[in-house]
């Protein structure tokens, strides 16, 4: 539904009960990250701590959601348990779509539920089920009975967290139709601090399109766009994973704890290898023609004779350098494996990855033993690694759980913060650089996808700090415009701000359209300042040793370089906390 | 004269843009529910998807069942629909022997009309227009 304002439902699980608002504050913030902040500066309390049950956590959409193609994603906003500040998750699947046609702007899930609850709304629904009974339940169990208790194939979400996120780890993630997620900084643990296994959105109303051939005709153009050409073709043919030989043959690809960035043989978790012989299917997120998802399969014989069970696993670029090239894993077959391990217990496949690497090498140091990690890990051993996830996920023992809260938070307890593998949070699978490093460590989701710092590194070549500064915050401003549509980012090519416009001005959002250049730097400013509200201070920020240890394709980390990196990209962070949003 | 079929569902994605563009391009609306075409999956993202479209039957049990006359036979199957004479009493609907008629909440009834307009949409060619009588077996 086009309007000026937004419609929120905002429900309190502890009483059940919900009410819809009406938020003003379209042409300020357009949706998604703008409008999740909005809403937390509306709903959320920075004083109080990221288990308070008064805590929000929001799931915003845009205004082009479902008007336009891959604009597919949702915002997640929320109190992180990773680091107690404000935080953003992004995640695909149906639940945009699903949102849009519940007739909601956002859900603001407010309180804590009594017994642990599965949240159903729709255009025409608010319930609030105990299941109880569905407690210490692993995510694709989850999955199996959530679809049985709430019909709406194909046009409904379903969200749902494994044990990891009912104990409220640090970094259990929030699974999105079996193979999304929001993935990083404990949105999962979030949910579970709330009693909340699962939210079910059915997608069940619908809406008038504007009069005239205006917007059918501009669909038209902007889907030939992106399905004629082959810009997409990286995304749905080989995908992500392409990038493993890339990074590996540019040296920096990190590999067993980023004690290096290359491995001689890397064939056999190349992403050529996963679409030769793992790749079962694509499949798309609900209006998205690209199709990026790729599934692969797990097999195992559980009996004597023949006896096999089969599962299928998504994979990507991420989850293959965090349980293959970190862990030391040179197979496909294995790294599928470990993935459907942490599937299941609900974690971040990011930050199980690289926290396993860090307790590999511990244990290489004599820092920690079978008595902290139960089973002996050694890089490459595939099947420890699975049974270690089980351990990560369910937090078996004191050290797990401690792991399961984050890599830097176990190191300190038991040494090893020189090569904990942390920027802001566990690093995403690119050792680029300089530029990178400090972007994931200051950056606003501490994640490569924040700005690019690796895309940098691969150009830049000068070291001059102020320029790449101003990439990253000139790369972070454009991009918190598509994300506050909410475009999937693989889209970024099309949808350039004259697009964007023209999209909103075909759907009546004529004033939205005139304004983005100013909306971005006030979304910008809006989100930093909600970090600094939460507590983050850029200073504080640790870059483990490890960083200016490893050599890159660019030779040894230049500290000096780093050091004036991060000083220069620190005062333009504090520029933006404090600018008036 | 020709029929929407569905051959190459092993393919489908689960992107809905077939649906999305029947409601928008022949039914004005933005819906995966009120079009001619809807896609579901079958028993989770696990599994393949599914299209309910209209077989375009002939004669078509709809348009024997509907007592005012908004859906008539279409020549070589399918029907004609003329929304304006619909009383919303859901008897096509139920006629359907394939499921492949949706009514929204206010009981109005969507089929598909076999235009076509969905066909390029679709990533992976699932879908076709093809002449009736001319189907691949």
């Amino acid at each position: 539904m086009i309007r000026d304002h937004f419609r929120v439902l905002v429900v309190d699980l502890e009483t059940g009960r919900g009410s819809l608002a009406s938020v003003p504050g379209r042409d300020d913030v357009a949706g998604g990250s703008g409008l999740a902040a909005l809403l937390f500066r509306r709903y959320g309390f920075p004083d109080r701590p990221w288990d308070d049950p008064a805590q929000p956590v929001i799931f915003a959409i845009g205004p082009l959601t479902g008007y336009f193609p891959l604009m597919s994603k949702t915002v997640c906003g929320f109190m992180s348990p990773y680091h107690g500040q404000y935080a953003e998750s992004h995640a695909g699947g149906r639940s945009a779509l699903a949102l849009r046609f519940a007739d909601l702007d956002a859900l603001v899930i407010a309180g804590r539920a009594p017994t642990l609850s599965c949240l159903v709304v729709g255009a025409r629904s608010l319930r609030v089920r105990d299941v109880a009974f569905m407690r210490g339940m692993d995510v694709l169990a989850s999955g199996k009975l959530l679809r049985r208790m709430f019909p709406g194939s194909g046009h409904r979400s379903i969200l749902r967290i494994g044990p990891a996120g009912e104990r409220g780890a640090a970094t259990a993630c929030i699974n999105v139709e079996t193979y999304r997620h929001f993935g990083r900084l404990g949105c999962g643990g979030a949910l579970g601090a709330k009693n909340l296994k699962a939210v079910v959105i059915l997608g069940d109303g619908d809406f008038s399109l504007p009069e005239g051939k205006a917007y059918p005709a501009l669909f038209r153009e902007v889907h030939e766009q992106l399905t004629a050409t082959d810009m997409m073709s990286k995304y749905h043919n080989i995908g992500t994973p392409v990038n493993v030989t890339v990074l590996n043959e540019l040296s920096a690809l990190p590999c067993r704890n980023l004690q290096r960035t290359r491995e001689e043989h890397i064939g056999g978790i190349a992403g050529e290898r996963f679409a030769r012989d793992t790749l079962l299917r694509n499949r798309a997120c609900a209006g998205c023609p690209v199709g990026c998802i790729h599934i692969g399969f797990v097999r195992e014989m559980f009996q004597q004779e023949n006896q096999w069970v089969y599962r299928q696993v998504a994979y990507d670029h991420e989850p293959i350098f965090a349980t293959g090239s970190m862990l030391g894993v040179g197979d496909a077959f294995q790294v599928l494996g470990i993935l459907d391990a942490v599937e299941r217990v609900g974690l971040d496949v990011i930050s199980a990855g690289v926290g396993l690497a860090w307790a590999t090498e511990a244990t290489e140091k004599g820092l920690i033993s079978e008595s902290e990690t139960i089973v002996p890990l050694r890089f490459g051993d595939a099947a420890a690694y699975r049974q270690a996830v089980e351990h990560l996920g369910r937090g078996s023992n004191e050290f797990y759980r401690l792991l399961s809260d984050g890599t830097a938070k176990a190191a300190k307890a038991y040494g090893g913060e020189r090569f904990a593998c942390v920027l802001g949070q566990e690093m995403a699978g690119y050792a680029t650089g300089e530029t990178f490093f400090v972007s994931q460590a200051l950056g606003f989701r501490h994640s490569h996808l924040d700005s690019a710092g690796y895309a940098y590194d691969q150009k830049d070549v000068e070291k001059d700090a102020r320029r790449a500064a101003d990439f990253l915050v000139e790369e972070e401003r454009t991009r918190v415009l598509l994300t506050s549509m909410v475009a999937c980012l693989f889209a970024r090519g099309v949808y350039t701000g004259p697009v964007l416009a023209r999209c909103l001005d075909s759907l009546g959002y004529g004033t939205l359209a005139a304004r983005l250049p100013d909306l971005a730097r006030d979304v910008q400013a809006l989100r930093w300042s909600l970090r600094a509200a939460t507590g983050f201070d850029p200073d504080t920020v640790e870059i483990p040793k490890r960083f200016t240890e490893v050599r890159t394709w660019r030779g040894k980390v230049d500290e000096a370089y780093l050091g004036e990196l991060r000083r220069e990209y620190t005062a333009r962070i504090r520029a933006l906390m404090t600018r008036p949003a | 004269m020709k029929v929407l079929r569905t051959p190459r569902m092993e393919r489908c994605i689960g992107c809905h843009s077939c649906s999305l563009a029947c409601a928008r391009l022949v039914h004005h609306r933005l819906s995966w529910h009120t079009a001619g075409l809807r896609i579901a999956s079958s028993g989770g993202l696990s599994t393949d998807f599914e299209a309910r479209p209209c077989l375009a039957c002939d004669p078509a049990p709809c348009a024997d069942a509907c007592p005012t006359g908004a859906y008539r036979r279409r020549r070589g199957g399918g029907v004609v629909v003329k929304k304006a004479l619909c009383i919303r009493c859901g008897s096509c609907a139920q006629a359907c022997p394939v499921d492949a008629i949706y009514l929204d909440e206010r009981g109005e009834p969507f089929v598909c009309i076999h235009c076509g307009r969905c066909v390029p949409f679709c990533p992976h060619e699932c879908l076709e227009m093809v002449e009736i009588g001319e189907e691949s077996p």
